[in-house]
């Protein structure tokens, strides 16, 4: 009402303060208007993150089946079951050959594609787009390309191998059949697509490192290796803390690459917690169980969580 | 003089060394969508005769695969659900995170810088910790085989990381441009609306982007909650449905990934710069 006649007098022009009093008191003190703006998000993220994540919880202590309508506690039982079958030690075990051999690798490859990468030269960005394609890909659709260069009958690994003599004919690998060489074979493929990223944010480390150092360095006859190990990367060593907890996050905790290569086969050996939470609790339908597994992830998140904001109070994030 | 050779000569050979490296991690990451493009038009005769190179056409290129793939198969209806739920989930990204990236950036103050790492920090909850109660409560708001369940879930990871990256953003522009606006007579909001809000568009840009790719990329709430064909995204459509049949068209199954691959990759790839900022705001100075 007297907002409308504010708007009609020729003063409008001074409308923002014509407002509603408790109204524009919230809207013009700073404090009241950010948490205004910023309440929908947290309440969006409380509600989808957080409230599924202490559910998550909750269910590893019950007996909840996806179609069950009573919930029973059941305390550590699910925990006690889990653990003793063989199924969840060899995807334990396998976690860790998996996330640990394919991290050292991409940490590894990274560094040296990145020090490659560091140099100008012709047609740089056409090298980086095709190093970076495996991240910036759909997943899944990629680790398709490599379901079919690693084809059983029709590889083209193998049809290489014959044609260059090392395997006899119809003697090329079974890339993911075999137990020991399927599980080389998926680490090999997550490698592929975590090393553009690992490579794209060590390489942002090494463009920020000031001219002034290398040139000194320089001067101070620091040969290649030395350069590179006593200077450059202890600079960078942050960064390379953010790629390196990254990557070990998205390695413990994925398994796409292995749905779409293996689905845990065979027999079970490249079979992971993820993998394993998935086929139990939604396949099968045993979701405290499989709530029972996925929460063997947690502890190991929580230690990355510390770590990054560790690294982030000793660089002052921001 | 020979020692200038000998210089030139290491020079050279260094420079070789330095294609030949890069060479073999292109191939290692290129060489597969090389692939997809390669099988997408060679006949199904043609792949599946173990005696042919499988690195030329021992038979004519066709068509056929693609003809197959549009036609024969929901891949198009595929494409259509992952661009209507990217849509969707873009622009609930936009409107929880702009606002709160605005404000982490300029109005918590300190405590503003605690909540923005928090934040974050959901970001790297990853979905096999939540995709078994989420399941549950998808079934329970009887939302399962309904693209609606991505639309509400997926700004769970497209919210954080898209209102830390604003924050960072918003944090760059200069205080000045608002006071202005605000002695001018606009509130602390207005100023927001009109003056901040109108130069931050490349910053929004991105958001858009990400928050597209990241919906694209998605995979394991999508396998968990949609189990009707019809209702899949393109990443889990073709990785479950054309390649679990029984006949495998690889002709069709490669030209399926590479359409819906490099597209979005390319355009991820112009972005990819500030991705990485966001990343490491904070380790890099």
């Amino acid at each position: 009402m007297s907002r409308g006649v504010a708007t009609a007098a020729p003063e409008a022009r001074v409308g923002p303060a014509a407002r509603p009093r408790v109204w524009s008191a919230l809207i013009d003190r700073p404090e009241w208007l950010g948490s205004l703006m910023i309440a929908p998000a947290v309440l969006y993220i409380v509600l989808v993150v957080g409230v599924p994540f202490f559910l998550a919880l909750y269910y590893s202590l019950s007996d909840i089946t996806m179609g069950s309508r009573t919930l029973g506690f059941v305390g550590l039982d699910n925990f006690a079951s889990v653990v003793r079958t063989s199924k969840f030690k060899t995807a334990l075990w396998n976690t860790f050959v998996f996330a640990i051999s394919a991290q050292v690798a991409v940490m590894v490859l990274a560094n040296i594609l990145a020090l490659a990468l560091i140099k100008d030269f012709r047609g740089k960005w056409l090298v980086r787009l095709l190093i970076l394609l495996p991240w910036v890909a759909p997943i899944s659709l990629g680790t398709i390309g490599w379901l079919w260069i690693l084809d059983s009958t029709y590889s083209v690994l193998n049809w290489t191998l014959e044609a260059l003599g090392f395997v006899p004919e119809y003697g090329g690998f079974m890339w993911l059949g075999v137990p020991h060489l399927a599980m080389g074979s998926v680490v090999a493929i997550h490698v592929w697509r975590i090393l553009p990223l690992a490579t794209v944010i060590i390489l942002a480390g090494l463009t920020s490192i000031p001219h002034d150092i290398h040139d000194a360095a320089q001067v101070d006859g620091a040969g290649f290796w030395r350069h590179t190990f006593q200077i450059t990367l202890p600079l960078i060593r942050p960064i390379l803390l953010v790629a390196g907890l990254f990557g070990l996050v998205l390695a413990f905790t994925d398994m796409i690459v292995i749905f779409v290569l293996t689905r845990g086969g065979p027999y079970d050996t490249t079979q992971v917690l993820a993998s394993l939470a998935f086929f139990t609790g939604i396949q099968a339908g045993d979701l405290a169980e499989g709530a029972a597994i996925a929460v063997f992830l947690f502890p190991l998140l929580v230690a990355v969580a510390i770590l990054f904001l560790r690294v982030a109070r000793r660089t002052e994030v921001v | 003089m020979s020692a200038a050779a000998g210089g030139r000569a290491t020079r050279g050979l260094r420079g070789a060394g330095h294609a030949g490296l890069l060479a073999l991690f292109v191939i290692f990451t290129a060489f597969p969508f090389y692939w997809m493009l390669i099988t997408a038009f060679k006949r199904t005769s043609d792949l599946l005769t173990r005696a042919n190179n499988p690195f030329v056409f021992n038979e004519p290129p066709t068509l056929e695969n693609l003809r197959v793939l549009f036609e024969e198969t929901l891949y198009l209806r595929w494409l259509w659900n992952t661009a209507f739920v990217g849509v969707v989930v873009t622009a609930i990204t936009l409107v929880l995170a702009v606002p709160a990236g605005y404000a982490l950036a300029r109005l918590a103050g300190r405590w503003g810088e605690r909540l923005g790492i928090a934040i974050f920090l959901t970001y790297l909850v990853p979905p096999t910790l939540l995709f078994i109660p989420m399941a549950r409560i998808i079934s329970d708001l009887g939302l399962q085989d309904s693209l609606w369940s991505l639309v509400l879930v997926y700004p769970s990871f497209t919210v954080p990381f898209c209102t830390w990256l604003l924050m960072g953003f918003f944090k760059a522009i200069p205080r000045d441009l608002e006071e202005a606006a605000m002695i001018d007579g606009h509130s602390r909001l207005g100023a927001f609306l009109r003056v901040v809000v109108p130069i931050s568009v490349a910053g929004i840009l991105t958001v858009i982007i990400f928050s597209f790719t990241l919906v694209t990329q998605e995979f394991v709430y999508a396998l968990t909650f949609i189990s009707t064909a019809r209702e899949f995204t393109v990443s889990v459509g073709v990785p479950t449905f054309l390649v679990h049949g029984d006949v495998y068209f690889w002709g069709s199954i490669m030209a399926g990934c590479f359409i819906a691959s490099v597209p979005i990759a390319v355009l991820y790839n112009v972005f990819v710069d500030r991705f990485i900022a966001g990343f490491t705001m904070g380790a890099v100075k």
